[in-house]
């Protein structure tokens, strides 16, 4: 049975800059990117040598501790740079495109005829794997677990974030194809969360899973909190958890035999000229993207993902394997005269202490600085505004910060990542880094408990 | 403009690690981010960030005090030329000017002794100074009765600083709100000079007073069983009693601007009025119980409303039972918090004989059981989400 869950607590922070509904085809690219750094907690062992040519589908790195997951090139080429870090760290394996490579026939097959067995076994050899996140820890689902249940979000309510529903127009099939796939992996049940207003064309004929309405502000949209509301995960359960595009993804690949990492991504933030969307191809190089598509009279930062969770980038560097999004806002690293005494018509708030508070309509360009200097946890029940979760953010936080590991597991470290909290890390009175806090903790707990 | 920031930028070198007046960096900093908004953006985590600071919480705070600073420099006038008769020949303004001088100086020293603590920690750590002395300082002098000598003004700001508030780590890590121990310093460190009648209405030797004078208190004389003050006096403020807690209607005002720009828990406020509600009606009933003496008797019978617009019940729960450093942290926790202030505030006022005002004493003890408050709310949380385990299972 369906139902309508409401949710009140959050916030729809009013950013300019969302993405029309057009589609535009983006130039393709000539490098494309795989970064173990997308993925939290990953050590990963190169499948490759520079210089060697790979067909799409061929793995570039595994998992150092669990093999058996592969890391996939999205196109065909020559590995052309192998960009190490400190301590010969990997940050990026770079492909210099080449089309006429070809791709890894993994041949067609149809996911409600196969069994388990050979549906894991063709998710880790084609890459699609990594695509798969679990909870607790919001990292790369691991081979050898079965989880509890699995659900997809299939709205995104963050600032700016792009429509599935626009994204996925036509694509009907792949996505019913992928469901069918993930339903293989669990012996629970494939949850669907979809936002109780609007249009849902896309998903409400979709089966063989279990569809929930999900009315709120943000951070409704986020698969965490969708748990937490309809089936929340305890100590020792995991459940998995895949972004909608990505669904489509593995579906296509049921479909072909061949991977087929091509994406719709938003393109969107104050300094975008016609915010709007753009094919592309996972893993590429931005700066063909942008190319022409930015205003210029500002210094500007770049964002794969969402403005409260994406990653900085420049335009030299390679979209986040799991982002739909791309922002650009303005830098605002400028120093602003007596800025806290100012009414602030123009300076967006969640607190009503700016002008800005009188007019509940308008849209704001929103920078990225921190309007103020870090203190310690000053405000009280200002983080609990924006956590529609029944668990208490700081004592969360505060016990990761002395690293009390039973108190984290008690106070809901499993039920949580960086997502969830991002809202209170832009309210935040005193500018402490929630996420990073909270990253920190998962880490520990991924040490301590495995 | 441009020329200050130029200024600031160009002595930062100065001060910098290393540099020859690197003792000077953190008041650097502190006019500088006082000047500026700083240039700082985002390094990690969310890119956005609320245009909210603690600078701005804190002097938004400063504004809702506001009233009841001005209302006490106008009261210290009017109490003033009450007492030597001179009430109806005295225009507005040189009663208003009169309080200011004697106001003004109690403010400065509580800022300047205060600021230069602060200062001086946040360089011996190598901290930011902190926001949280700008609302100290203000609330300090607003529960100093106007006759308090100005030096014990300076000790007990020193002691509130240091003791309330840097030993533990400065803004945010303190335990007791800074101010009512800087007034509970001087209470229990010189209680002659603190409380009795002589401290509230400034007089000088030669000052003829009008007969019937006494100088006490409302709240002292409802403690001696007479109570006979005009209620409408009292919710505007025109009664005897410290700088800034007289007027319940100023008070009102900064309580009305604090709940509508969110930066005061409303739910502190009501619960605290809740609790001292309460406590005024079970002593309403209990008033006819024998053996009580006559004045006893007569304070427990006192309407309990007027509870409060007497001593400094509005002002603590507006302005320091919701401190949020010192206050209880969760919502849950919050309600009980502020109605425990209540309940206790008016009972060590009425039945305790020894402490005419409980405000102060409440709020300190609830301060102290804050943290344990919340412990328990944070385990019922804890308790709550064990429990969803054995439903699934």
């Amino acid at each position: 049975m369906s139902k309508t869950i409401k949710l009140r607590k959050g916030l729809n922070i009013r950013i300019m800059g969302k993405a029309e509904a057009v589609l535009e085809e983006a130039p393709s690219a000539e490098q494309y990117a795989l970064k173990p750094i997308d993925f939290p907690g990953l050590t990963p062992r190169l499948s490759v040598k520079q210089g060697q040519e790979v067909k799409a589908g061929e793995p570039l790195f595994y998992d150092k501790y669990h093999p058996e997951v592969f890391y996939v090139t999205p196109v065909a080429g020559t590995v052309s740079l192998i960009n190490r870090g400190e301590r010969r760290r990997i940050l990026e394996v770079i492909v210099d495109a080449d089309p006429s490579k070809g791709s890894v026939d993994f041949g067609k097959s149809d996911p409600q005829t196969m069994d388990e067995a050979r549906v894991r076994e063709l998710l880790l050899k084609s890459g699609m794997w990594p695509l798969i996140k679990r909870r607790p820890y919001g990292i790369v689902a691991r081979p050898d677990e079965k989880p509890r249940d699995i659900f997809i979000s299939g709205f995104d309510t963050a600032p700016l974030a792009p429509d599935y529903g626009f994204i996925l127009k036509g694509q009907e099939k792949q996505f019913q194809a992928g469901i069918n796939a993930l339903a293989k992996l669990t012996s629970g049940k494939v949850w669907l969360g979809l936002p109780a207003s609007g249009e849902n064309k896309v998903f409400s004929q979709v089966k063989n899973v279990e569809i929930n309405y999900f009315d709120g502000p943000h951070p409704a949209g986020n698969v965490g909190v969708q748990i937490h509301h309809i089936k929340p995960v305890n100590k020792g359960e995991v459940v998995w958890t895949v972004n909608p595009q990505d669904v489509a993804i593995i579906g296509k690949l049921f479909e072909t035999g061949k991977v087929d990492f091509s994406k719709i991504v938003a393109l969107t933030g104050s300094e975008v000229i016609h915010p709007r969307y753009v094919k592309i191809v996972s893993g590429t190089r931005l700066c063909p993207i942008l190319e022409g598509k930015l205003k210029s009279e500002n210094k500007q930062r770049v964002i794969s993902g969402n403005p409260l969770t994406g990653t900085k980038l420049i335009c030299d560097n390679f979209i986040g394997f799991y982002d739909a999004q791309i922002t650009v806002i303005p830098e605002g690293d400028e120093y602003e005269f007596m800025g806290w005494a100012l009414p602030g018509a123009q300076k967006y708030s969640a607190s009503k202490a700016f002008l800005s508070a009188l007019m509940p309509a308008k849209a704001y360009e929103l920078t990225a600085n921190l309007h103020g200097g870090e203190r310690a946890f000053v405000m009280s029940g200002q983080y609990e505004k924006y956590l529609p979760m029944d668990l208490l953010p700081v004592h969360l936080l505060k016990s990761i910060l002395v690293n009390d590991i039973d108190k984290m597991e008690q106070l809901g470290i499993y039920e949580v990542v960086e997502e969830d909290l991002a809202l209170c890390e832009f309210a935040c009175t005193s500018k402490i880094k929630v996420q990073e806090i909270l990253r920190k903790g998962i880490n520990t707990m991924v040490q301590e408990m495995g | 403009m441009k020329a200050l920031r130029d200024f600031f930028e160009k002595t930062k070198p100065y001060v910098q690690k290393g540099a020859k007046y690197h003792w000077l960096h953190s008041t650097h900093d502190a006019f500088f981010t006082l000047a500026f908004v700083p240039k700082n953006t985002s390094k990690s985590g969310s890119h956005i960030h609320d245009h909210i600071d603690l600078k701005r919480t804190m002097s938004f705070v400063i504004i809702a005090l506001l009233p009841a600073l001005l209302f006490g420099m106008y009261n210290t006038g009017y109490q003033h030329f009450k007492a030597i008769g001179e009430l109806a020949s005295t225009g507005f303004f040189t009663v208003f000017f009169y309080g200011l001088l004697k106001v003004l100086p109690v403010v400065i020293v509580s800022y300047v002794v205060g600021l230069g603590v602060e200062f001086a920690f946040a360089q011996m750590r190598g901290h930011e100074v902190n926001e949280g002395f700008l609302v100290s300082g203000m609330l300090i002098p607003l529960v100093m009765p106007i006759n308090t000598p100005l030096w014990m003004v300076a000790v007990a700001t020193v002691f509130a600083v240091i003791f309330g508030k840097e030993v533990f780590g400065g803004t945010g890590m303190n335990i007791w709100n800074p101010a009512l121990l800087a007034r509970a310093f001087l209470f229990f460190a010189y209680p002659a000079q603190m409380s009795g009648d002589k401290v509230w209405v400034t007089l000088k030797d030669s000052d003829k007073v009008v007969d019937g004078f006494t100088g006490a208190t409302p709240m002292a004389d409802a403690a001696a069983g007479n109570i006979d003050f005009n209620v409408f006096d009292a919710f505007i403020g025109l009664i005897p009693g410290s700088i800034g807690e007289t007027s319940t209607l100023a008070i009102l005002l900064g309580a009305v601007f604090l709940i509508i720009t969110g930066i005061g828990s409303w739910k502190i406020m009501v619960s605290t009025v809740a609790g001292g509600m309460l406590m005024g009606i079970i002593l309403n009933l209990f008033a006819g119980v024998q053996g009580l003496s006559p004045a006893v008797a007569a304070y427990f019978s006192m309407p309990f409303w007027h509870h409060l617009v007497l001593g400094g019940f509005a002002f603590g729960a507006v302005f320091m039972a919701t401190d949020p450093v010192s206050a209880a942290q969760t919502d849950t926790g919050k309600w009980i918090y502020g109605f425990l202030i209540g309940v206790t505030a008016i009972l060590f006022r009425v039945v305790n004989p020894a402490y005419p005002e409980g405000m102060m004493l409440a709020i300190l003890l609830m301060n102290t059981f804050a943290p344990l408050i919340d412990h328990y709310v944070v385990e019922a949380n804890i308790k709550r989400r064990l429990k969803r385990v054995k439903v699934s299972a």
